[in-house]
């Protein structure tokens, strides 16, 4: 690794700091010239976030060349990803991604199957964990097994089945009790979001330079 | 029938298959559906940022103060060259720092003064009463500043009964949300491939 200098970790500093007073400065100042460089900002903002997701992409590619080139075990599955990468690249940026082109076909047909089979899968290892995990073995184990199973059936015809008494307890409780939580746990977060960002602005939290 | 319902419904089962146990169909689909996904977010993103927001701009109508955030970019692909890899700090510290801006405000607005304001109007109520409880408990068991004893403990206590319920009412959703899924993988199965229903 070369030796790194301080003049490498002030710089990003300083840009963070600068881009980090004007966003939030901006927000008290509804001039256009001002509204406008915020709209600018976050222009550049999504232009480098495309660079972050090439670096992705980039490091994606390289790994599973690695795998391959060295034969390592499974290197015929990389292979597979590989050619689902470069086919939907070659198929977006030569014939477009609108209605009727082959990039949506394989959109169509074979991610956003697979995609939602594998978050279906998640539908059985829920099952499965709650079997193990959810014994009522304390009040509040109860609580949370008594409200999942009151919300889940009245979702469904069975609880309206069973009585009217369950759809409306599953609305109730997710109008009131769950809602002021949630509450809670929103403004906590935000709390949160608040003071992690002023120090970032600061330059207390320097943990997204890496490590010297 | 036609081959996109065919290849659609042999990577399904490839992916049921891991019920079974981890084998060589579900780890084909696996891999496939990585390299696909990455593929299909890097051309929607080159489509709709790039070309619009860089490209466009610049060659098209020569607004040459865009070649700044161009810069930056390429900044990021130096990281794999670790020499000049630091100046990708440069672009990371650009989005963090701006990020961190419009976080606060947007985060006070939506976060704190939204869900304080639609507690407050809806006060004069049983629910209201129960929300209100329910928000300033929630608060207190996550209040780690003070010692969770007396009538502070109590409190923080019933914030976690809140909590319970909330987790039981996230849960019961989400396995609902799976199920859905489900249903409609096998719906497509059944109907679409097999014909067995309609």
């Amino acid at each position: 690794m070369p030796q790194e200098t301080n003049m490498q970790r002030t710089i990003p500093i300083i840009v963070c700091f600068i881009f980090g007073l004007f966003m939030l400065v901006q927000f008290f100042v509804p001039h256009h010239a001002s509204i406008s460089a915020y709209q600018t900002v976050l222009d550049w903002m999504q232009i480098i976030f495309v660079f972050t997701l090439l670096v992705g992409v980039i490091s994606y590619a390289k790994l599973n060349a690695k795998k391959i080139t060295r034969t390592q075990t499974g290197w015929g599955y990389n292979l597979i990803g590989l050619i689902g990468l470069a086919v939907m690249i070659i198929l977006g940026l030569s014939m477009g991604t609108g209605e009727k082109t082959p990039f949506l076909w394989m959109f169509n047909n074979v991610q956003a199957p697979m995609q939602s089979t594998m978050f279906s899968l998640l539908a059985f290892f829920v099952a499965s964990a709650a079997y193990r995990g959810f014994r009522a073995r304390s009040w509040e184990a109860g609580l949370l097994l008594a409200v999942a199973i009151v919300v889940m059936l009245g979702r469904v015809p069975l609880g309206n089945f069973i009585s009217h008494w369950i759809p409306d307890a599953a609305n109730w409780i997710l109008r009131t009790p769950s809602m002021a939580a949630k509450r809670g746990i929103y403004i906590g977060i935000g709390l949160g979001t608040i003071s992690t960002s002023l120090r970032i602005i600061l330059g207390i939290e320097r943990t997204y330079l890496g490590r010297k | 029938m036609h081959t996109g319902t065919l290849i659609a419904a042999f990577l399904t089962l490839c992916i049921f298959s891991f019920l079974y146990k981890d084998n060589p169909f579900y780890k084909f689909a696996e891999h496939l559906l990585v390299g696909v996904s990455v593929g299909y977010v890097l051309v929607i993103a080159l489509n709709t940022t790039l070309m619009p927001k860089l490209l466009n701009p610049v060659f098209k109508e020569g607004r040459f103060d865009y070649i700044i955030p161009g810069i930056l970019g390429l900044f990021m692909l130096l990281r794999f060259f670790p020499k000049y890899a630091w100046l990708s700090r440069i672009s990371i510290a650009l989005i963090i720092g701006a990020g961190a801006g419009v976080a606060i405000p947007a985060t006070l607005q939506a976060k704190i003064f939204a869900q304080m304001q639609a507690t407050m109007i809806n006060f004069a109520s049983v629910d209201g009463i129960i929300v209100f409880a329910g928000i300033a408990t929630t608060l207190a068991y996550f209040f780690f500043s003070k010692e969770h004893k007396g009538w502070f403990g109590t409190s923080a206590r019933v914030g976690t009964w809140f909590l319970m319920i909330f987790f039981g009412a996230t849960f019961g959703y989400t396995v609902m949300s799976r199920i859905s899924l489900l249903i409609g993988r096998m719906q497509f199965l059944l109907g679409d491939f097999l014909h067995v229903i309609k």
